[in-house]
């Protein structure tokens, strides 16, 4: 990272750390806390499955809250609040900008998903259940569901170069949502068999970027591995649709004046 | 030591115009600033005059880089507005500057400073220094979000000014600041000048102006109305003469005088044409009335100001041009 991208990244995880936004762990740790005591007693046999569903199920919702909101955010709350002006009248250009912005909330995404992570790992200890090979399969689901963050993020970023807050959440709701069923919708559309509507859900489907690769909860529930190959090809995706909306977003933003 | 080449302005300014598109449906064009010419020398104090909306704050905005001009270019030390390399040799303090209030103040400036690339000592050593210089070395470790405006103001200009920057350009900086925060302020902006940087300042306190000030630029409805030294524009002509006198045991008034003047608490004031100035003399000596002061009424910056103002504010303020 640049000399200039860095501060950026770094103040916006202190903003993130001083705004108390990491206090959700604490409800994410009482969360599995109370599922561990629970399960333990009520599920026998599916302990496992039920503390990887629900805490993996959590990891995923917490970090979409927390990169759809903060991401929109990003870029308008420094123009609304004018903290940019004194900014960008430093040697900064305002790709630079962005990307520290960027990298920033994914720098406290991955903080918080982390103690996310040992959390489930203490509640699956709790349940008495010890560790196996097969379970690094829930540290690649982690590693999706991070992936699949990055990319909201990066999808928040791009509306709030342009848009109001309000609205960027909604385009990127409609678009992680959108984009979760896009493999079901183009099933469907090919189903009916009518060419418009093929061709419109096919359209949508390489257009938008496809979440439901990015979901490996169940195989990890399951114990199941997960392909390598599948490792590599959403790391590919993740980064070439980050890189592609972060060019768009520097691109949007560079022309805009910050009236 | 300033380093440019013999002759190179260190602002200048050449026919910069902005409009803003205003509407929902049928987009118009709101002239904002209109054809802006204008030089700044080194080492010269600039003062940049207007009312509220006359432009100001679009200029420098401009000059940022933080809006983009309809027409027109800039150029800071020779370098275009749009080189980012121009940024390490100018400070820039926003009108009502608003920053992290979630950082002390001892934290802003370090993050500032890291774009100028010093190293973590010497980042330390300039953040004390000009926490001291703005009057904040008490409360540096102190949220932002707890200071108050004038406070927020001091921190702002340290920003603009802890790199050293060859051009300053400061948005209204007295706003907002009691009489000792002003005169601080003054001093700072001396202090640069005796440092041989450029201050670019924009303001709508004319004594200020007056005071700090080689030349200035007033600007009205998007429009540059005149430039020169202060003293250029105040001393063109005498208005009148002022007259401030005591009469002697409640005597009346001379008659020629009785219905222009204004009592002030057991004094009297009257301003008298220069040709009428011994006629009035005389008539106040028949009734024997204590003379306190005889004073000539120039037009100070504010009447100019006004003058140009009152006229051109109305019909150009928000001009709108050709519908796009």
């Amino acid at each position: 990272m640049s000399a200039t991208t860095a501060p950026v990244a770094i103040n916006t995880f202190r903003e993130a750390v001083r705004d108390r936004v990491l206090y959700n762990l604490i409800f994410f740790a009482l969360m599995m806390i109370g599922a561990a005591i629970i399960v333990g007693q009520i599920s026998i046999g599916i302990e496992r499955l039920v503390i990887i569903n629900l805490g993996l199920s959590a990891i995923s919702i917490f970090g979409l809250v927390m990169a759809v909101f903060i991401g929109v955010g990003l870029v308008s709350k420094e123009i609304e609040k004018r903290t940019l002006y004194s900014l960008l009248a430093k040697p900064i250009r305002r790709w630079e900008f962005l990307v520290g912005k960027y990298a920033g909330l994914l720098l406290t995404l991955v903080v918080n998903t982390s103690f996310m992570t040992i959390a489930l790992a203490a509640a699956l200890f709790y349940v008495g259940r010890p560790f196996v090979r097969s379970d690094s399969s829930i540290l690649v689901a982690i590693y999706f569901i991070l992936l699949e963050l990055a990319l909201v993020t990066a999808l928040a970023l791009f509306f709030s170069c342009f848009s109001s807050p309000t609205l960027s959440t909604l385009f990127t709701l409609g678009i992680y949502i959108t984009g979760v069923f896009a493999s079901d919708m183009r099933d469907v559309g090919e189903l009916t068999g009518n060419p418009s509507l093929n061709a419109v859900t096919r359209v949508i489907y390489y257009l938008v970027p496809n979440f439901h690769n990015f979901n490996a909860i169940a195989a990890a529930g399951h114990g199941e591995s997960i392909p390598l190959s599948l490792v590599g090809q959403n790391t590919l995706y993740a980064v070439l649709y980050v890189t592609l909306l972060l060019l768009a977003a520097s691109a949007v933003f560079s022309k805009r004046n910050l009236k | 030591m300033i380093m440019t080449a013999m002759g190179t302005p260190a602002i200048e300014i050449l026919g910069l115009t902005k409009d803003y598109s205003v509407g929902f449906w049928r987009k118009r064009a709101r002239r904002s600033l209109d054809n802006l010419t204008l030089q700044v020398q080194e080492r010269e104090v600039f003062g940049f005059l207007g009312p509220n909306g006359a432009g100001k704050t679009t200029t420098l905005k401009l000059l940022m880089g933080l809006i983009f001009p309809t027409a027109g270019t800039a150029r800071i030390r020779g370098k275009s507005i749009d080189d980012v390399r121009m940024h390490r040799e100018i400070g820039y303090l926003p009108e009502q500057p608003y920053f992290y209030d979630y950082l002390t103040a001892r934290e802003l400036l370090d993050y500032y400073a890291r774009f100028s690339g010093y190293s973590a000592v010497e980042r330390g050593e300039r953040v004390e220094r000009f926490l001291e210089r703005v009057g904040l070395a008490a409360a540096g470790n102190v949220q932002l979000r707890k200071f108050s405006k004038g406070m927020l103001q001091r921190a702002g200009i340290a920003q603009a000014i802890l790199h050293d920057p060859q051009v300053i350009f400061l948005d209204e900086p007295m706003s907002g600041l009691d009489p000792v925060g002003r005169r601080e302020v003054r001093d700072i902006i001396l202090d640069l000048k005796k440092q041989g940087r450029t201050v670019f300042f924009s303001t709508h306190i004319l004594s200020d102006a007056e005071m700090l000030c080689d030349r200035v630029g007033v600007l009205a409805g998007g429009k540059l109305q005149g430039v020169g030294t202060p003293s250029e524009i105040v001393s063109v002509e005498v208005h009148a003469m002022e007259i401030l006198f005591e009469p002697r045991d409640n005597r009346a008034l001379p008659t020629a005088l009785a219905g222009r003047a204004t009592h002030m608490g057991g004094r009297y004031r009257v301003e008298v044409p220069e040709t009428e100035l011994y006629g009035a003399l005389d008539s106040l000596r028949s009734t024997d009335a204590r003379i306190l002061s005889v004073s000539p009424v120039r037009p100070t910056l504010e009447d100019y100001f006004l003058r140009l103002v009152g006229g051109a504010q109305e019909k150009s303020r928000g001009v709108e041009v050709m519908s796009r």
